[in-house]
Parts: C-alpha cells; sequence; structure tokens
C-alpha cells in the first residue's frame, strides 16, 4: 500500500517535469490531467479505515473535474481557438527543467525542515506537494499563453490538494466540494476569457496583453 | 567459486555483443515491414572488414591508430567489472563503478582524438557534437548509479548489481525505477540509438557517432564496431541487472535470465527506435538533461 | 436570516438569468439591494441565531462590513441603474446576475465564521465580479479581466494553502483535531502549533492580501478598477477589498490570542506602508484618472493594515477608516463614472472644466478629492488622525513621519491631477456626448448622499456606530 502510494507520488512529480519540458501545449494539458487522475486516487489509498463517503465524493469530483471535464474543456478551447500548439516559453525548456529540479531540492530541503506533522501514511506527501508547488510557480511565470497559465494554476491547486491530504480526515466534506466548485468555475470563467482573448488578439499570448501599465 | 561461471560469463560478454545489435536490427526490420538481415549479419559484417586491408591518409598519426585499438580494449576491461550472474564478474573491487564508469570515458577520449586527429573539419564536427552530449549524459549516469549505490550500500559492481537489489526495490521501488529510466535514457545516449542519433544514417549533418569513425577501414572498423557493440551489450547487462534482479542461485538459471533479458531489451530497443523519430540536435540536450533530473529525483528519495 | 442574506442575493441571481426583460432586472436588483439592506438592519435590532453550528455568525466586526457591503451595493444598484441608460444598447442580463451573485459571496465572507467556508465565499467573490471587469467587451477590459481572474485566483489559491497550514496547527495533538472554526481556534489558541499558525498567517497575508490589494500583489487592481463600469469598480473598491481585509483580520484574531501579536502587528504594518509607498508612487503623474483612483484604493488598504497593525487606538482608527473609505471611495467612482459618460475618455489631461460642464458633478469631484485626501472636516480626516496618533502615542516616530509625509504626496499628486480637471475650460470637440449627459438624477443624487454621509461622520459618529466600531477593534487588538 505505502509503496503504491509513493509510486504515484514519484509519478506525480514527474508529470511536473512533463510540464516543464514539453514543448507541446497538447501533452502539458493530459499531463496535467493524468496528474489529476493520480491524485484523486489517493484519497481512497491514504483513508484509514473504512470508506467514508466524504472519501469517495472526493475523489469522484476530483476525478471528473480534473480528469475528465478540465482537460475536454481545455484541449477545446485550443482547437476552437485555432491557436498556435506550441509552447513558447521566457525560459527554454532545458532550463526550466534544471530550475525544476532545483525547486525539487528545495522542496524537498523545505519539507525535511518543516515542523513536525500528524502521522502520515507517506513520508513523500510534503515534499511532492511542495515540489507540485514551486514548479507550478515556475509555469506560471515562465509560460506566457494564457492556457499554459491555466495549467500552471490548476497544477498548483494540485499541489495545493496533496498538501491538504495531509489532513484529509479533518477537512469538512463541505469546504472541499467548495473548493471544487470554485475551481470548477474558476476554470470555466478563464476558459471563456480564454476563447475572447483568441478571438479578440488572435493569439492566446499573454505577453501582448502590455496595454494596462502604470 | 567456481572457474566454469566465469568463463562462461566471459565467454558470453565476448560473443553475445553484435547478437543484441542484430536483434535490434530484426526487430524494427520486422515492424517496418521488412524481412532484413539475419539476426547474424552483424558477425558476417565483422568478418567480412577484417579481412580486408586498412586505409591511412597521410596526414595522420599515430593517434588515429591508436583509437580503434584502444577504445574496444577500454570496453573489454570494463566489461571485466560486470557481473553478469551474481557471483561473476572477474574483477571486482571497492569502488571499481568509478573506474567502470571512466573507462567508458577513455574510449570515448580516445575515438574523439582519433577523429580529430584526421583533420577533417567534418570528423570534428562529430567529435564535438559526442562531447557536448557527454558531458550532459555522464553526469546523468553518475546520478543513476549513485541512486543505485545509496540503495545497496555499495560502490563495487558487483554487489550493487547483487542480490541486494532484488530487496532494496520493496523498499526503495520510485527511487530505483527513476534510476532505471534514466538509466536507460543514458543507454540510448551513450550507444548512439535512435531518439539521440540514427545509426543507419550517413547523413552527415545528422550523425554524432558515424561521423567520428567514417575515416577508419577495415579491420580497425571492425575493433571499431565491436567496441560499440560491446559498449552496448556492458550497458544493456547493467540494466537487466537492474530490472530483473532475479538471484536464484544456480549459475546456468541466472545465465539464461540474463541473456532472456538482454534479448528483450534489444527488441525493446527496436520498438523504441522504429516508433520514435530522431529528436532534432538542440532537444537533445533537453532529453539527456531530463534523464539527469530523473536521477536526481531518485537520489533525493533515497537520500533523505 | 443569515441564510437569507446569502441566499436572497443568490436565488435573485439566478432569476435574473432567466427574466428577458432589461427593466425588470433592474427593477429586480433595486429590490433585491434595498431587502437585503433591510435584512442586514435588522442584524443590528436583534442578534441573528448562529447557524450551521456556528459556521455561519454575525459578529461585530463581520456586522460592519456586512454592512458597509449592503448600504454601498444599495448605492451602486442606483446609480447603475442611471449609468445604464448611457451604455450601449445591450442586454445587462450578466452584469445584473453577478452583480448579484457577487453581493451574495461578498455577505457570505461576512457571516462565514469556519476559514474553509471564508475560503469558499472569497474565491466565489472573484469569480463573480470576472465578468463585472469584462462587461465593456474590449481589448482592455479583456487583459484586466485575465489578470484579475489569474493573479487573484493564484493569490487566493496560496491563501487555500495558509488555510491548510492553520489546520496544521490545531492537528499537532493527537485525536483531538481542531475545526477550523474561528471562535474555536481562539478559545483553544493556546494548543495551536505556533510555527504552522506563522506560516498559516503569512500565506493568508500573500493570498487574501492579493485580493486585497496590498502592494506587491496589487498588480491587478489599478487594471480592473479602471476597466470595469463605474458601479462595479465602486463595488471591487468599497465593499470587496474590505471583504478580502476580513479575510486576513479573522486570521488575525486567532494569531493574537494564540500570543503571535507581535508578529503579525509588525508585518501588517510593512505591507502597510509599503503600499502607501506604492501607490503614492504611481498617484504621481498617473494619466488615467480612473487607475489614480484605483491606487488610491490601494493606499488606503495601506492604511487600514497599518492601523491594525499598529493596534491600540490604531484597530479603531482602522475601522472607520474602512467605513469612511468604502463611502468616499464609492462616491469618487462614481463621479468618475459621470465624467467618463460626459468626455468619453480616462484620461485625465483629456478633462477639463468639469465644473462648468457639469456643475453638480465637479462639485462632487472636488468635495470627493478632499475627502479621500483626508482633508478636515470630512471623515477620513478623523481616522487617518486616529490612526497617525495610534502611531505616534505607541512610540513609533518613523511609522508616524513615513504616514504623513506619504500622505502629503499622495494629496499633492491627486491635486496636480484632479484640480486642473475640475477647473479650466471645458476642451472643445471632446468625443462623447453632444448633449451633457451624467447629471441625471440618481447619477448625481447617490454620489451627493454619499458625500454628505462622510460630511457628517465627520463631524459627529453617532453613538451606536462607535460602539459597534470599539467592538469590531476590541475584537483585533484595539483598546479604546
Amino acid at each position: 500500500m505505502a509503496q503504491g502510494i509513493d509510486l504515484i507520488l514519484v509519478l506525480a512529480m514527474l508529470l511536473n517535469f512533463l510540464v516543464l519540458g514539453s514543448s507541446r501545449l497538447r501533452a502539458c494539458i493530459r499531463a496535467v490531467a493524468f496528474q489529476g487522475v493520480l491524485l484523486s486516487i489517493l484519497p481512497l489509498l491514504l483513508h484509514q479505515g473504512d470508506l467514508a463517503v466524504h472519501m469517495v465524493a472526493l475523489s469522484a469530483g476530483m476525478l471528473a473535474l480534473k480528469g475528465v471535464l478540465f482537460p475536454w474543456l481545455l484541449l477545446r478551447t485550443l482547437r476552437d481557438g485555432s491557436m498556435r500548439a506550441e509552447i513558447e516559453p521566457l525560459i527554454g525548456f532545458t532550463a526550466s527543467l534544471l530550475v525544476g529540479a532545483v525547486a525539487t531540492v528545495v522542496a524537498f530541503v523545505l519539507s525535511s525542515r518543516l515542523p513536525s506533522l500528524p502521522s502520515m501514511t507517506s513520508s513523500l506527501l510534503v515534499p511532492a506537494a511542495m515540489t507540485t508547488l514551486l514548479i507550478s510557480l515556475v509555469v506560471l511565470v515562465s509560460r506566457t499563453k494564457a492556457l499554459t497559465q491555466v495549467l500552471g494554476y490548476l497544477m498548483l491547486e494540485n499541489g495545493i490538494f496533496l498538501f491538504g491530504l495531509t489532513l484529509v480526515q479533518s477537512m469538512p466534506l463541505l469546504v472541499e466540494l467548495g473548493v471544487l466548485l470554485d475551481l470548477f468555475a474558476g476554470v470555466f470563467i478563464m476558459g471563456i476569457v480564454i476563447y475572447h482573448i483568441s478571438r479578440e488578439f488572435d493569439h492566446i499570448d499573454t505577453y501582448h496583453l502590455t496595454t494596462l501599465k502604470g | 567459486m567456481s572457474v566454469i561461471p566465469l568463463l562462461l560469463s566471459l565467454g558470453l560478454a565476448l560473443v553475445c555483443p553484435p547478437l543484441l545489435l542484430g536483434v535490434i536490427h530484426k526487430t524494427k526490420a520486422i515492424l517496418t515491414g521488412r524481412v532484413g538481415a539475419p539476426v547474424l549479419q552483424p558477425y558476417y559484417d565483422l568478418w567480412k572488414l577484417l579481412q580486408k586491408g586498412a586505409v591511412y591518409s597521410r596526414t595522420t598519426s599515430w593517434v588515429f591508430r591508436a583509437g580503434p585499438l584502444v577504445s574496444p580494449a577500454a570496453f573489454l576491461t570494463a566489461a571485466l567489472f560486470v557481473p553478469l550472474t551474481t557471483p561473476s564478474a572477474l574483477l571486482s573491487f571497492w569502488g571499481d563503478v568509478v573506474l567502470w564508469a571512466y573507462l567508458i570515458g577513455v574510449a570515448r577520449f580516445i575515438t574523439v582524438l582519433a577523429a580529430l586527429d584526421t583533420g577533417s573539419s567534418f570528423e570534428g564536427m562529430g567529435a564535438s557534437r559526442e562531447v557536448t552530449f557527454a558531458s550532459l549524459a555522464e553526469p546523468a549516469l553518475f546520478v543513476a548509479l549513485a541512486v543505485i549505490a545509496k540503495v545497496t550500500g555499495s560502490v563495487q559492481l558487483s554487489e550493487m548489481f547483487g542480490p541486494v537489489l532484488g530487496q532494496a526495490w520493496r523498499t526503495a521501488g520510485p527511487a530505483l525505477a527513476l534510476a532505471a529510466a534514466s538509466f536507460f535514457l543514458v543507454l540510448l545516449a551513450e550507444n548512439a540509438r535512435m531518439p539521440v542519433d540514427d545509426p543507419t544514417t550517413h547523413l552527415e549533418l545528422t550523425m554524432i557517432h558515424e561521423v567520428m569513425v567514417l575515416d577508419h577501414s577495415g579491420p580497425d572498423f571492425a575493433f571499431i564496431l565491436y567496441g560499440s557493440a560491446l559498449k552496448l551489450f556492458l550497458f544493456s547487462v547493467l540494466l537487466v541487472r537492474l530490472l530483473v534482479p532475479v538471484h536464484i542461485g544456480v549459475v546456468w538459471l541466472d545465465l539464461v535470465i540474463v541473456v532472456a533479458g538482454l534479448l528483450g531489451l534489444a527488441v525493446l530497443i527496436g520498438i523504441v527506435e522504429s516508433s520514435m523519430a530522431r529528436l532534432r540536435l538542440i532537444r537533445v540536450p533537453q532529453l539527456l538533461v531530463t534523464s539527469g533530473v530523473l536521477a536526481a529525483v531518485g537520489l533525493l528519495l533515497v537520500w533523505r | 436570516m443569515l441564510l437569507g442574506v446569502v441566499l436572497v442575493p443568490l436565488v435573485g441571481a439566478g432569476v435574473a438569468f432567466l427574466l428577458r426583460s432589461n427593466r425588470l432586472r433592474l427593477a429586480l436588483l433595486i429590490g433585491i439591494a434595498v431587502f437585503h439592506l433591510a435584512l442586514v438592519i435588522s442584524c443590528w435590532y436583534q442578534q441573528p441565531a448562529s447557524l450551521l453550528g456556528g459556521w455561519l455568525a454575525v459578529d461585530a466586526l463581520g456586522r460592519i462590513f456586512l454592512t458597509l457591503v449592503s448600504v454601498l451595493f444599495v448605492c451602486a444598484a442606483l446609480y447603475a441603474v442611471g449609468y445604464l441608460q448611457h451604455e450601449p444598447r445591450r442586454s445587462n442580463r450578466t452584469f445584473v446576475g453577478c452583480l448579484l451573485g457577487f453581493l451574495a459571496a461578498m455577505s457570505l465572507v461576512t457571516v462565514s465564521q469556519h476559514l474553509g467556508l471564508l475560503w469558499v465565499a472569497i474565491e466565489g467573490t472573484t469569480l463573480a465580479s470576472a465578468p463585472l471587469i469584462y462587461f465593456h467587451h474590449s481589448q482592455r477590459s479583456l487583459e484586466a479581466t485575465w489578470k484579475y481572474l489569474l493573479i487573484c485566483s493564484v493569490g487566493i489559491a496560496l491563501a487555500l494553502l495558509g488555510t491548510f497550514f492553520v489546520a496544521l496547527a490545531g492537528s499537532d495533538h493527537g485525536a483531538d483535531q481542531l475545526s477550523l472554526l474561528v471562535s474555536e481556534l481562539i478559545s483553544h489558541a493556546g494548543r495551536l502549533h505556533l510555527p504552522w499558525l506563522k506560516g498559516g498567517f503569512l500565506f493568508f497575508l500573500v493570498g487574501y492580501g492579493t485580493k486585497m490589494g496590498l502592494a506587491p500583489f496589487h498588480t491587478w487592481l489599478p487594471d480592473a478598477h479602471s476597466e470595469a463600469p463605474s458601479p462595479a469598480s465602486a463595488l471591487l473598491s468599497g465593499a470587496l477589498l474590505n471583504c478580502a481585509f476580513l479575510g486576513i483580520l479573522r486570521l488575525f484574531q486567532v494569531c493574537l490570542a494564540a500570543g503571535l501579536a507581535s508578529f503579525v502587528q509588525e508585518l501588517l504594518v510593512v505591507f502597510g506602508l509599503l503600499s502607501l509607498f506604492v501607490a503614492a508612487v504611481f498617484i504621481v503623474g498617473q494619466s488615467d484618472y480612473k487607475r489614480m483612483l484605483a491606487y488610491s484604493s490601494v493606499e488606503h488598504m495601506g492604511m487600514l493594515s497599518l492601523g491594525v497593525g499598529l493596534g491600540g487606538a490604531g484597530a479603531y482608527g482602522a475601522m472607520l477608516h474602512a467605513v469612511n473609505h468604502s463611502l468616499t471611495k464609492a462616491l469618487l467612482f462614481f463621479v468618475a463614472g459621470n465624467i467618463l459618460l460626459a468626455h468619453g475618455t480616462k484620461i485625465a489631461t483629456e478633462v477639463r472644466g468639469v465644473l462648468r460642464r457639469l456643475p453638480v458633478s465637479g462639485a462632487l469631484l472636488l468635495g470627493g478629492f478632499f475627502a479621500i485626501t483626508g482633508a478636515p472636516p470630512f471623515g477620513l480626516f478623523l481616522s487617518e488622525f486616529t490612526i497617525l496618533n495610534a502611531a505616534v502615542s505607541q512610540g513609533h516616530p518613523v511609522v508616524a513621519t513615513i504616514y504623513l509625509a506619504l500622505l502629503a504626496v499622495v494629496f499633492l499628486g491627486m491635486g496636480a491631477i484632479v484640480l486642473p480637471m475640475a477647473q479650466g475650460q471645458p476642451v472643445a470637440g471632446v468625443t462623447g456626448s453632444s448633449h451633457v449627459r451624467g447629471e441625471s438624477g440618481l447619477l448625481v443624487g447617490v454620489p451627493l448622499v454619499l458625500l454628505i454621509a462622510v460630511l457628517v461622520l465627520g463631524l459627529y459618529v453617532p453613538p451606536g456606530l462607535k460602539e459597534a466600531l470599539t467592538h469590531a477593534a476590541q475584537l483585533v487588538g484595539g483598546t479604546p
């Protein structure tokens, strides 16, 4: 069991690198979706004791949103917007990968310095969460397409979700469903805005969104 | 420890390498719908080359002639440390993994020197590419080996890839999987296989390894071909031992398992080669850095 | 009653999306705004029972912010009725629906006592208000909406991380995990694990601080506030920023109870001064008058943060200031809306002679300018002076000096922009309207009422309000 959890966490971490290293928007969307699917399994594995409705609802919600709905939405936006599916990062791919590696090291060091956590099934949980958080910030900063920024936001959410798993027993269902709902609405609205951006500007590169300043 | 298994595995190491190449070629041929050359074709090629005479350019020096001799020799020496089955590396001492890695390095060094010795800008270009990529592949290799060393608590090849590894998979599975993935990428890069280099092409601008040895001919070229086959064999053995850490105790059975693993790996490489296009040269460093990052994450996992 | 405060606007939003007629929707908007205000006023006379096991409750702090939201919403709704008449013919379905949804989310922020629910509510405000910013469907509004959505979403995601940190801080003692109810956290503050709590507060400050417009996380604010239509800008500036501040204050209360007073107060002071500084720098020489107002919001949020950070009388000053600033800023955004309608430009140098062209709006602009920069006898003078007094009396002369100097810079900077706008000759041939618009009843009536309110608050704080503010200030470490 513990091995399985570790394996999922490591896979989730590696998907971060896939997003950093891939130049194809489609591949990135799929990677983030797969990450969401992996994470949606975790609450069930981490839960001790008999299966609560709480956990199942959370898992199902995660799976439906991050594994199915979001990728579908984003891929559709990508197709309808007739935008180039290549990523042109501000930081090169190789450099991004190296930054990602540094972020991973920092995440591991940080999480070893953190004050003691309540008993956890996997000691990898916090490092994996931190890694995902840091790398999502790298993606947010270094990728200029509106779609990739949404991906970065989703990765950030994934990282926070991972972190939240440390207290999966104590968060009320209502809150978690609320979080999921907000996330859904957020990505939905972002999708609409991206659609408008691609129509208005003929591209979805936020690098050109520079009219407003000062 | 009896002498027979040792001799047997040494024999395998000497005889097997071209066979791996043959299997790879055959797999690619079948996957692309061709009949393809016989599996033993690499042996015929070597035999043919050995019977020819060598041609040396007047501008070359002894370095050019030393290349084809030193590099197979280095690989052969390295082969002595590689444990085909468990108690059976011919030579083994504490820290031999560093020597092993540097023997590979020596072979590369002399090959590059020989290429530069021709004075051809063309071969210089190949040498430059080889060195560039090697400078990224070697760290990845070392980090991957470090993961295994950390997990098994040893820096001795025959122990690192020994029975301890089997238990280590149970405690540090993810890290070892990462190391294996990294190792596989390094294997592809180091042996000029597909996503990095196209071993079948003779388009000058895209070659890496092949372009360095263009001026070698006859027996010299045979030695080089044999050397690179041996290099592939060495990496493959380590990867197979890493992925299939079975240790039954009966030498024959263990050997059969390893050989089966080798053949399986060769088929896998063939599949990778026929399903992937060669990467653009500027993307190759990215692949190698990925490999290094994979291994580094693995190292982090075990070094916490 | 508490559920009504949240659910009525929410249902109204749903109905607004179903209604077909623009007129009916506006009537619905006004109706719900007034009804909401009535509900909120009744809260003052009869303390509503807490609901859902204490998740929803109104305390002194929440009540002030809730009332502010409600009052401003009524003003904005009335103003919007006048304002939308001058906008090009277009369905106001999304606008009205999202305004009502926005009201529901903001009300939920003020009444939620559970940090998780609070998060959901604040994220809800972002989502409900994003379409409001995109009202004009132009490239610029699109850019503003995108920045708003993305920056705030990321910021608020970090606040969620902070919420988890707080939960971890409460889970250190084996089985009995503390819930995230503010009251429960405060009463068990001694048991909280301090490093986690500190981390949690930092993330709250960064996360909700982004939403609140604290420098250096304010970058979305000038864009969003300047591109949104004026009624929405007024709500964003006057109500939403306060709600985000309330998010920080909730954890601030917990930190005070846990004995982290000096740590969190210093943080608030530093970020407050930084916001003041950044706002002052960007106000001087600002060419767009709506952006100027947006930066002024950053400035005043800095003051709120500074006041609470100073503690003591400063907390009371901050509460009073929140009230004053909300009213004044709404007034100014309304006036800016009038000017924009009449002149068709947001460039300050192209607007001249407002006093001649729009006499009432011009007078309101001048009045609003003096009010927002803290000139006596307006309410902001009183609250800003209270905060200054707190800084001096608590032995922070450096803070007080910086504060005063920055206020002076802002006064000069804004004066240099606003005074030429109000005076001078109207520029001939300004695009915009052929006939003078923007002087019709609601468009000047609403801001006029607000100006009078601010003026009254400067001369006389009603005892009931004073008591409520004092209560609220005590919750965040204030002493009378």
